[in-house]
């Protein structure tokens, strides 16, 4: 028989391995590590909100839903994207209840790629974007931003990158893992070469409720641009909903339209009892989310006053829940930094280089974790940094014995 | 209060072991401005002290608590304070509360013994001038306290790394 593995699609082939991957199984397999590597919030989902799933099972909610989610879920995105961000979607035509956002991306970016379509995303960015491109047949073109401009997308470097067959421009603010935000000036300059250009874009906006500098703007919100964008949101960071696997895709209604006909296929609908949640949430959660939201922000001081005590650059994030600060200046890559904090220090950080080249010199540290970790967490990085000529000289020695190669 | 203040308050009474420097940092403010804040604080009575909350029947410690509902007769002048005051200052009692409803004070007291508790009512509590009658629950299981969930089962869930 012919290997399955010489049988397996191109397309996926094509797709390279998660950077992630390694480093998840190196901090796994260590006791007593902090992680700071988490892209999730450290909240277990509101009490009020699992009690409404809670009660769902009890009346027997364990049905499909429509395609497009339940109308009552849909009639709550509405008024909650209405009254958050000013953006106004009919619950019937122009939203769909995806499987989070992940599933958004997808199903937004099959719907429009046909094979070489070229589609735009600054990086660094969330790891997933780029292999949903390519799965839908498309070419992930990435556009730099840069630790100087505390990583904002230019529009002048936005532009170098549209070829005649740029089709979409993919953003994603605030971002991960750079905490960056844009602002509606610095929307209204990306707003012009989209018309310019007459591009589609998808803008991921799951970490809105996180912007802690300015109020989150919405690009669907900017004159025009909603009849030409997806617009994806769902209940995991602001909601501490990761599990629950609800997003929301919300855009004019023949995209949506050929969304819906992709997801039903697929998909069917996002779990019943999780949309319940998701409905008691964006009704009644106002408060637990703004509770969590506040915290974040005063860890995010927290995290990077540390990091600049340390000596470290850190720009300051303004959204999500990231510090992304640079290592550059102790001269270690930030592969071989993440590991030997790992191994010497016990604390699980993220290397840039795995959200694209533009993170390189960076490490991702998520401030979704306790005050009591955090604290603990600075004083072993801290301690590490004390250290850093044993680990240059541990990897001077191991490259001229040979024992790392090519990386 | 100042917003500000009212934080401090907040961020203490969940860890009153959190660093002032900490404390500075999430909000934004000088270390100087948290410690006079506290000094403050605690110099004007309403930061009253400082503790641990403790699952004593994990230690391994026998003890008692019970709630003791009190019926008293207010005093002309002095009302309810009085007697309460007549009752707080018994070690034995943890807390002392003024209600509505169905009776007046609510006393907690904690013993070593069921006992030892019954003793205390019967011979202090409810032997005082003004007290007109006593209701005594004792706690079975403590599940929260102070906000805090004993044995609480919710653990980090999350995998180590995640994009």
């Amino acid at each position: 028989m012919k290997s399955i593995r010489d049988r397996l699609s191109p397309v996926v082939r094509a797709i390279p391995p998660s950077g992630i991957r390694r480093f998840f199984d190196l901090a796994a397999g260590t006791e007593g590590v902090i992680s700071l590597g988490v892209g999730e919030p450290d909240f277990v989902t509101p009490w009020r909100f699992r009690d409404a799933c809670v009660d769902a099972l009890e009346r027997g909610y364990t049905t499909y839903t429509s395609n497009r989610g339940l109308p009552a879920l849909r009639r709550a995105v509405s008024d909650y994207l209405e009254r958050r961000f000013g953006v106004s979607y009919h619950p019937d035509t122009e939203i769909l209840v995806t499987v989070g956002a992940s599933e958004g991306i997808d199903v937004a970016l099959r719907a429009v790629l046909s094979p070489g379509d070229e589609v735009l995303i600054p990086e660094p960015c969330y790891v997933s974007y780029g292999p949903c491109v390519q799965l839908a047949g498309g070419v992930p073109v990435y556009v730099p931003t840069r630790a100087e401009d505390r990583f904002k997308l230019r529009a002048d470097t936005l532009e170098r990158f549209i070829t005649p067959k740029t089709k979409v421009l993919l953003l994603s603010y605030p971002n991960n893992p750079t905490g960056a935000t844009l602002t509606r000036q610095d929307l209204e300059q990306i707003r012009s070469i989209v018309l310019k250009h007459d591009l589609l874009v998808i803008t991921d906006e799951i970490y809105a409720e996180l912007s802690y500098v300015t109020p989150h703007c919405s690009f669907a919100s900017l004159p025009n641009m909603r009849d030409r964008t997806v617009l994806l949101t769902g209940m995991s960071k602001a909601y501490a909903m990761t599990g629950w696997r609800v997003g929301f895709a919300c855009g004019p209604k023949d995209w949506i339209s050929a969304m819906v006909k992709i997801h039903q296929y697929t998909i069917l609908c996002a779990p019943i009892m999780s949309q319940m949640a998701a409905v008691e949430a964006l009704t009644k959660g106002d408060r637990e989310r703004d509770h969590m939201v506040s915290v974040y922000e005063e860890r995010r001081r927290l995290v990077v006053s540390a990091f600049r005590q340390m000596g470290l650059s850190c720009h300051e994030p303004e959204g999500a829940f990231y510090a992304f600060p640079s290592i550059r200046s102790t001269g270690i890559p930030d592969d071989v930094f993440a590991e030997e904090l790992l191994k010497r220090a016990k604390v699980a950080v993220v290397p840039g280089r795995v959200f694209g080249p533009g993170g390189e010199g960076h490490i991702r540290c998520s401030y979704a974790t306790s005050v009591d970790q955090l604290l603990t967490a600075f004083e072993r990085i801290q301690s590490f940094l004390d250290r850093l000529d044993e680990v240059r000289e541990h990897r001077l020695a191991r490259v001229e014995s040979g024992q790392i190669g090519n990386r | 209060m100042d917003s500000l203040v009212k934080r401090i308050l907040q961020l203490l009474q969940e860890n009153s072991r959190l660093p002032k420097e900490a404390i500075a940092d999430m909000l934004g403010v000088s270390r100087n401005e948290v410690a006079a804040a506290v000094d403050q604080l605690e110099k004007n009575g309403i930061i009253v002290g400082y503790s641990a909350v403790i699952n004593w029947e994990k230690a391994g410690y026998d003890q008692v608590t019970a709630m003791i509902d009190v019926k008293v007769t207010p005093q002309r002048d002095a009302g309810f304070d009085a007697i309460a005051e007549r009752i707080y200052r018994f070690p034995e009692v943890k807390s002392v509360y003024l209600m509505s409803g169905a009776y007046d004070l609510s006393v907690v007291v904690e013993g070593r013994t069921m006992k030892e508790v019954a003793r205390f009512v019967a011979e202090k509590l409810s032997t005082l001038e003004h007290v007109v009658s006593t209701t005594t629950h004792f706690i079975l299981k403590k599940y929260k306290q102070d906000g805090v969930i004993f044995d609480d089962r919710e653990g980090d869930q999350r995998l180590v790394i995640t994009p």
